[in-house]
């Protein structure tokens, strides 16, 4: 069963790793990538700590809503770990 | 024509062979004005070879490694895809490796392949910046890098595949990848109709860089008028 | 940006010039040396805002962030970087005129 994950909903300033338009967004982890160096902190020449890396699937009716062309498109973008909560499976 | 150089000594200089990869003549910027980001580019350029950061050849060697790069490179990857399946399931596990097996040379690039069929068409995007597999492909076209394609692309695909040319049936599913980290991502496309005789060396012509993001289909023998 | 509305993707490409694909060549190699990441240089563009976009060209923004991130990683002081591009002013109001330089004549 894919695990249900949600971005979380911050909105710090300077260099993120999670496109804004993802945030708050619910979507399934389509498989883990392995463990990276934490892009927010290379950005600013820092010392990174490896932190795992998820691609994760989005319907496009999850980010767009009616907008959507067509619900059942779907959208994959790889985000870390510290941005991403699980979600239960029976969550409203 | 020509790229003209002044006359002075520019052995480390870049030697244009008169056209771009491409198939256009090199941008003529020796005589426009001088402009600040040049300006920018040559001071960091002289301060980088005076610290011993780099230099002018290495320089104009890394200029003709990336020339060397192009969408032929991956039509090659995918005709060899398209004929022979143990290697198609080889790329399809590990890209990056399937296409150092051809011989090229990608570096430390983590490449996936993901595969069109008659059920999911992907298309790759980077909104971030302008991702794109360019150790193999070369540099990306401009409109890739443009806010309208990264803003529109993630919200509105099948639009933009339209301004691209491409109808897809609704029960096709589309396939959006946003290259957010790491990973470079390039289509294997569906293998067109009609090229069941064409032999690997042949049906590489027929892929075309637009249809290795997802922007567009291979052409095809009975559809030759079909871009991309 | 992405989800943002926009108009139709411009679909007129160009080719490059020498120094578009010197910036390129700047920065794979800095990047390759260790000088910056491709994160750095993904922020150092996000940091010139929405305007930057619009008013400077793609190579432009690129050759702004790859400084951006030398000066910040101390490879050079930002008095060495105005202090030539003066000097490269000076030599002459074409790019092939500017680059007529140093540079040209060290070895290895």
């Amino acid at each position: 069963m894919a695990e249900r994950v949600r971005v979380r909903t911050l909105m710090p300033p300077g260099h993120v790793r999670a496109p804004a338009y993802l945030r708050g967004k619910t979507g399934i982890i389509e498989r883990a990538l392995g463990e990276f160096g934490n892009p927010e902190q290379l950005a600013y020449g820092l010392p990174a700590e490896r932190k795992p890396l998820y691609r994760v699937r989005f319907t496009m009716a999850e980010l767009w809503g009616d907008r959507a062309e067509r619900p059942e498109d779907t959208l994959d973008a790889e985000i870390y770990a510290h941005w991403l909560e699980e979600v239960p499976d029976h969550a409203p | 024509m020509p790229h003209d150089h002044h006359d002075h000594d520019h052995d480390h200089d870049h030697h244009h062979h008169g056209l771009s990869p491409s198939g256009h003549p090199y941008r003529q910027d020796d005589d426009a004005p001088l402009t600040y980001w040049q300006r920018m580019e040559i001071a960091v350029r002289e301060l980088l070879i005076e610290k011993g950061v780099t230099t002018a050849a290495e320089v104009a060697a890394q200029i003709d490694l990336m020339d060397s790069r192009s969408p032929a490179n991956g039509a090659a990857v995918v005709a060899r895809a398209w004929t022979d399946p143990a290697f198609k399931e080889r790329l399809l596990q590990n890209a990056g490796d399937a296409s150092r097996e051809m011989g090229f040379d990608i570096g430390p690039l983590h490449l996936i392949a993901v595969e069109n069929t008659a059920e999911t068409h992907n298309l790759i995007v980077c909104t971030l910046c302008s991702c794109y597999p360019r150790n193999l492909l070369g540099l990306p076209p401009d409109w890739y890098k443009t806010r309208a394609y990264r803003s529109r692309a993630v919200r509105e695909p099948r639009a933009v595949l339209a301004e691209f040319g491409v109808e897809l049936p609704d029960s096709t599913t589309i396939r959006v990848h946003d290259s957010t980290a790491d990973m470079r991502y390039i289509v294997l496309p569906a293998r067109p109709a009609g090229t069941e005789d064409l032999r690997e060396a042949e049906l590489a012509a027929w892929v075309t860089r637009d249809s290795m993001i997802g922007t567009g289909l291979p052409r095809a023998p009975q559809n030759a008028t079909q871009g991309g | 940006m992405g989800g943002d509305e926009a108009g139709p993707v411009p679909k007129e490409g160009h080719d490059f010039a020498l120094w578009e694909k010197r910036v390129d060549a700047l920065m794979v190699l800095c990047s390759s040396k260790g000088h910056f990441t491709v994160d750095g240089l993904r922020r150092a563009l996000e940091d010139m805002g929405e305007d930057a976009f619009e008013k400077h060209s793609y190579y432009e923004r690129w050759i702004a962030a790859v400084n951006q991130n030398l000066i910040e990683g101390g490879v050079y002081t930002l008095e060495e970087l105005a202090t030539r591009m003066e000097a490269v002013a000076q030599r002459g109001t074409t790019y092939g005129e500017a680059t007529h330089d140093r540079a040209d004549h060290r070895h290895g």
